[in-house]
């Protein structure tokens, strides 16, 4: 089986602070990371090599060169093989010239019969590369994955994860699917992957090797604009009703008429 | 960012921090403490990861890793945990070492993997109760009786004994006093005549038994000599020569916690009305901490960078960093407890953890004295 996993580093946002007063990222000196939900994605590819090892698990990424390390750290967890999409063209991209990119790269890498990516990413949260990827290369795609039930030969059976409970959903492949951190719990490198992962040609791809127009990718092919991006005013602590049902009832309608809302 | 250190060995930090923060919270760690036990899961773990065997060729079944890495893993693992460390460098040096070093191909198939693989646990049982620094003065026996040995003895401060599967022996394989021919022997504790004795109460690094082990006419079997008859001690030392820059990086990492637990504390500790961070006394004290936790890591590494380039001085070097890195790791654990003022000398604190962790280092793996001697002899030769 040949797998693809979309990874992205980016910055460790449990460690960016907000500036007070521009109101945007203060991104000196935070680490970068592997995206958390991609790095489900990875796993869940790598779980799919331990039961058939004859499988190949190829990252994609685009992303500056010190993407680079991101995706040997992929190699380290066990991943083939890596292509970095790395090139100023693709600067300022959105989510519709990533995927596009992306989509590109993955024709570029011919057959396969899953791609994985995360749902999104935290420094974006968009969760729209995965599926737009899928429509772009024609494919179909169960996003919010939380659970791989079964491996059939031409199509696979997942948990679509929803807000009260989820869907069985059987696709065939090719498909594209987006994990969620339910879907299990990413394994950590190992120290000959480590040296391996250092070793490895890692290919790096630019607007030429993907055949595409420079006008054709990042910011230049990129129809949305971040206007403006801010931390909403946190909102004050809320009133905990406790008790019985019938008195937290009675609580509730009682401020509800306390405030003329009833 | 440091000198002697490529990417690969900031890869290897990262891996064994996240593994450290993430299996080895302070639950786990008070639990160590108060069972004495370290949990089986972290141990499996440690070897899933390749901690066991990161020198040792891919070839052979380890991590083909160089000792950078190496050290880089044992100050990683003992800035958050001594005793997980101990369990890690142990089959790497004290337990792996002697085996890769001498073993046939059938010995290190038969105990290197499985000890790397976590499948089996080795001690290394050289110390005697009047063999310390100068285990030439071994009375530990082993005399040739057709195809086997039979060794008996004592052997005393085993770290491991009373947990391991086998123990590598060290032995006088000539009785006279004056030939100074050891030999190492691979013994199975089920052997009989072999026992260990009740597990030593030690001030530090709780989690991991140390016992004597006593040797009462066992016979072993002469496939289990590793090495010739007489390369015993030469084994050792080269053993011992690798165990120096592991104990060097765990007192980096001890002293880097305790860095670290003083700075936290002096910024939320007020004292006269201010945090404690902003009185000079206690600001001075952080910078020197600072600045001798960065000489020990820059001793260290180059160490660790000449052995990767096959300087023939390292010995001298590798002395030099457990020397001072040791030594200087005193200092600044007790500086930690008296930023910490009389919480520090409460168990609910890290740093007292710390102070009790680190005060062996001066005397194990080589006193500081033997390095002393060792350095002495390189520079006045």
């Amino acid at each position: 089986m040949k797998i693809i996993v979309c990874a992205k580093q980016v910055p460790d946002t449990t460690e960016v602070r907000i500036d007070p007063v521009k109101g945007t990222l203060i991104r000196d000196g935070v680490p970068s990371i592997l995206n958390p939900d991609d790095a489900n994605a990875l796993e869940a590819a790598l779980c799919i090599k331990d039961a058939a090892p004859d499988t190949k698990v190829t990252i994609v990424s685009m992303g500056p060169p010190q993407a680079m390390e991101m995706i040997r750290e992929c190699l380290a967890m066990g991943a083939d093989d890596g292509v970095l999409l790395s090139d100023r063209a693709f600067g300022g991209a959105d989510t519709i010239a990533t995927s596009s990119q992306i989509a590109g790269a993955i024709r570029k890498l011919g057959e396969y019969d899953i791609i994985f990516a995360g749902r999104q990413a935290i420094d974006g949260d968009t969760a729209q590369v995965g599926p737009q990827i899928a429509r772009r290369l024609g494919i179909p795609s169960v996003t919010y994955v939380q659970k791989i039930r079964e491996i059939k030969e031409k199509s696979v059976v997942v948990e679509r994860q929803m807000e009260d409970g989820y869907e069985v959903l059987e696709v065939q492949m090719p498909c594209l699917l987006t994990a969620v951190k339910e879907l299990n719990t990413p394994r950590y490198m190992t120290v000959s992957g480590i040296m391996d992962a250092y070793n490895a040609q890692i290919t790096v791809w630019n607007h030429n090797d993907l055949g595409m127009a420079p006008e054709n990718c990042g910011l230049a092919a990129s129809p949305t604009q971040v206007l403006r991006s801010f931390t909403p005013a946190p909102k004050g602590k809320g009133e905990m009703a406790s008790g019985s049902v019938k008195d937290m009832a009675k609580t509730l309608v009682d401020r509800l008429s306390e405030k003329h809302l009833i | 960012m440091y000198a002697f250190l490529e990417p690969k060995h900031e890869m290897v930090r990262k891996l064994v921090r996240q593994f450290a923060e993430t299996e080895l919270p302070k639950e786990v760690i008070d639990r160590i403490e108060e069972t004495h036990e370290f949990p089986t899961d972290v141990f499996d773990k440690m070897a899933a990861c390749g901690f066991f065997g990161m020198r040792v060729p891919k070839a052979l079944g380890g991590q083909g890793a160089d000792y950078r890495s190496y050290v880089i893993m044992a100050e990683e693992l003992a800035r958050v945990s001594v005793v997980a460390n101990i369990w890690a460098t142990t089959p790497n040096s004290l337990a792996g070492g002697p085996i890769l070093n001498e073993g046939t191909d059938e010995q290190k198939a038969k105990y290197l993997k499985p000890v790397m693989d976590g499948k089996i646990k080795i001690c290394f049982a050289l110390t005697e109760p009047e063999a310390g620094s100068d285990p030439s003065a071994m009375t530990t026996t082993a005399v040739k009786d057709g195809d086997d040995y039979i060794l008996n003895g004592r052997k005393c401060f085993i770290t491991m004994a009373p947990l391991a599967d086998y123990a590598i022996v060290f032995a006088r394989t000539n009785p006279d006093p004056r030939a100074r021919e050891i030999s190492a022997f691979v013994v199975d504790m089920k052997l009989p005549g072999v026992s260990t004795g009740a597990p030593e109460k030690k001030m530090g690094c709780i989690g991991c038994a140390t016992s004597d082990i006593v040797l009462n006419n066992v016979r072993v079997h002469k496939s289990n000599l590793l090495g010739a008859e007489g390369s015993g001690l030469k084994n050792a030392l080269a053993t011992l020569d690798v165990g120096r820059m592991a104990c060097a990086a765990q007192a980096v990492g001890v002293a880097q916690a305790a860095l670290e637990e003083a700075v936290k504390y002096s910024k939320e500790r007020r004292q006269f009305g201010k945090p404690i961070c902003k009185h000079q006394a206690i600001a001075f004290m952080i910078a020197d901490m600072a600045t001798k936790v960065e000489s020990m890591r820059m001793m260290l590494y180059q160490a660790a960078w000449m052995k990767d380039m096959g300087s023939k001085d390292v010995a001298k070097y590798a002395s030099m960093a457990k020397y001072y890195c040791c030594e200087t790791v005193q200092d600044i654990v007790g500086k930690a407890v008296q930023i910490h003022g009389g919480y520090g000398y409460m168990k609910d604190y890290k740093v007292e953890r710390l102070y009790r962790d680190a005060r062996v280092m001066t005397i194990y793996e080589g006193t500081s004295q033997v390095q002393q001697m060792v350095i002495s002899r390189a520079v006045l030769k």
